[in-house]
């Protein structure tokens, strides 16, 4: 049947003349039929809500969802920019939580992994371990922390007490509610730069390695010289995935302190802000402000991590 | 080479060390969903305690999480199939034609903050009446799982050799006859994996349906903040909750590790 093929058709499809023409136009359009779908899915739900929280975010929609709004241009933006009580305040929260965050992941998470590269017996047991913080719904995982970090009852000052070290407030105090949200987001997500390093480390030729040890290189020289080179597009993707991530963190910080980040904001960073402005206050108007803001400082942020990862290619 | 003896001891060490980090706060939430609260309060019970399976009783048969269990699997599995379905033939082309832009909008989704979608999403869908209903839980999950599904996919698709495509061509099957008989079953492995993950996070997602979803429709991480009074904290059914949310996923990576960590780091070692 090969025999009278390609010949008629002018993108050499190899349709045979049993090929029915609506079969043919199909082939010929596929990069386009099999893309549309999801593209128009995602253009209807994302690109126009998008649209729409930015065009909210000019009105003083507010209330109910069947409200009547106005417009009232930058009014929004002015208020929330000069807003020191919630709004900067949440900014600092945020970038103190994704930084922090991000320090202790990447640290530990380069140790781990590192610790983890070479072959050992049961290795893959201590791999099946590591996957299990990441993969535990978050809101448990706060809940369960908020049980171990219980003041009274809770695992962490029992412990602390075997130390002789007094009881500690953890969650519950005003300054230490958010390192201890930090505390449980590195628990939570350290394992997930493990796995990536690991499999950056994993993919690395040994020849490198070989040729520094030769030339007399010690362990740190060789993993500061050599290692650590190599593996920097890995480790640069785990920090625009973690950062992205850390940014947008809300489950945790929901289910370890409820509605707006606790009695005192301890731990409202903007993605907690936001939503309490949309859900709690229905301020439809101020939150697509704050989502605006919160939108281009992300985009910001991955911006200028895949700018340096460009820099350190060339 | 050997490694000398003392890095030896002290790898074991540091591995047992992040080894209970990691897994001693799990087994203290199971424990604790064993424990009766009179046993949680009494700090000298941490350990020695006779189990009771009380607090499974509550969460099973007086709140209802035999159904919250049920919604739990339909949005995820039904956004997991839809997300395949849109995903699989959209990363196809994408990785074929090399469609950098359009995979980038799709994988907006995955950057843009979840509120901010779900303030427009609430305006539109409440003024429908549909807030509260699986189709438009299902659709916001489908925000989670279509950027994963696209981003694995696109990967898988890319390290799969285009030949035995064009050999298939040349025996007279169709282009779209080799994307179906050729390269599918060829991706099973890359679909498992995407649609394990995009399962897991569905499962585990918790903003959309928290707005999104009624008393009957709710989903099991929703579902939890039942046990969270005002005033006061029911421990043991709490924990008793957060084990039956989190031990099924966290059996189901146990059996499929290879397929959850390919999935997880797909696309991480490219550079």
């Amino acid at each position: 049947m090969a025999t009278i093929t390609t010949s008629k058709t002018a993108r050499g499809a190899a349709t045979g003349p049993e090929t029915p023409g609506w079969a043919r136009w199909v082939d010929n359009h596929r990069k386009w039929l099999f893309a549309a779908p999801a593209m128009i899915f995602v253009a209807v739900l994302l690109v126009f809500p998008l649209a729409w929280t930015g065009y909210l975010s000019l009105t003083d929609a507010e209330g109910s969802v069947r409200a009547e709004s106005e417009f009232v241009g930058f009014q929004n933006y002015l208020d929330v920019l000069s807003d020191t009580d919630r709004f900067w305040p949440a900014v600092g929260r945020t970038a103190a939580f994704t930084g922090v965050a991000l320090l202790f992941e990447v640290v530990l998470g380069m140790a781990i992994a590192l610790l983890l590269w070479r072959p050992f017996k049961g290795q893959k047991w201590v791999r099946v371990a590591i996957l299990m913080p990441l993969v535990a719904t978050p809101v448990a995982v706060g809940m369960m922390w908020r049980l171990i970090f219980d003041p009274n009852i809770g695992l962490a000052n029992q412990a602390l007490g075997w130390f002789g070290i007094g009881p500690q407030p953890w969650l519950a105090g005003q300054h230490t509610a958010l390192p201890t949200t930090i505390f449980i987001d590195v628990w939570q997500w350290t394992p997930m730069v493990v796995l990536i390093l690991l499999a950056g480390l994993t993919s690395l030729s040994e020849e490198p390695q070989e040729a520094a040890r030769i030339d007399g290189a010690s362990t740190w020289q060789r993993f500061r010289h050599v290692t650590l080179p190599l593996l920097m597009p890995t480790l640069t993707v785990a920090i625009l995935l973690r950062g992205i991530d850390a940014l947008k963190t809300f489950d945790i910080l929901y289910a370890t302190k409820g509605r707006g980040g606790g009695s005192f904001h301890e731990v409202e960073t903007l993605n907690v802000y936001a939503y309490g402005l949309s859900f709690d206050y229905n301020e439809y108007g101020v939150s697509s402000t704050v989502l605006i803001l919160f939108f281009l400082l992300i985009i910001g942020a991955m911006w200028a991590l895949t700018a340096r990862r460009k820099e350190a290619k060339r | 080479m050997k490694p000398r003896p003392a890095y030896t001891v002290f790898r074991v060490v540091a591995l047992a060390i992040v080894l209970v980090s990691l897994l001693a706060p799990l087994v203290w939430m199971v424990a604790a969903s064993l424990k009766t609260n009179v046993d949680i309060y009494d700090t000298s019970k941490a350990l020695a305690f006779s189990p009771t399976l009380e607090n499974y009783g509550k969460v099973l048969q007086q709140a209802d999480y035999v159904q919250f269990i049920g919604n739990s699997l339909w949005v995820a599995f039904a956004a997991t199939v839809a997300s395949l379905i849109l995903g699989v033939p959209a990363a196809y082309s994408m990785s074929r034609f090399n469609m950098k832009k359009s995979a980038l909008v799709v994988l907006m989704a995955r950057v843009i903050p979840g509120v901010s979608l779900l303030v427009p999403w609430y305006y539109v869908f409440s003024n429908l009446k549909m807030v509260g209903g699986f189709g438009v839980l299902i659709v916001s999950h489908m925000f989670v799982s279509l950027p994963l599904v696209v981003y694995i996919m696109m990967g898988y698709f890319d390290s799969l050799p285009e030949e035995l495509e064009e050999a298939a061509l040349v025996d007279g099957l169709t282009h779209v006859g080799a994307f179906r008989r050729i390269t599918l079953p060829l991706s099973m492995p890359g679909i498992a994996t995407a649609g394990i993950l995009s399962f897991i996070f569905s499962w585990n997602n918790f903003m959309f349906a928290l707005v999104l979803s009624d008393a009957d429709t709710k989903t099991l991480p929703v579902a939890i903040f039942d046990f969270v009074g005002y005033a006061s904290i029911d421990w043991g059914g709490l924990m008793a909750a957060t084990t039956v949310v989190t031990l099924p996923i966290m059996v189901i990576a146990l059996f499929v590790q290879k397929y959850v960590v390919s999935g997880l780091t797909a696309g991480a070692t490219k550079g």
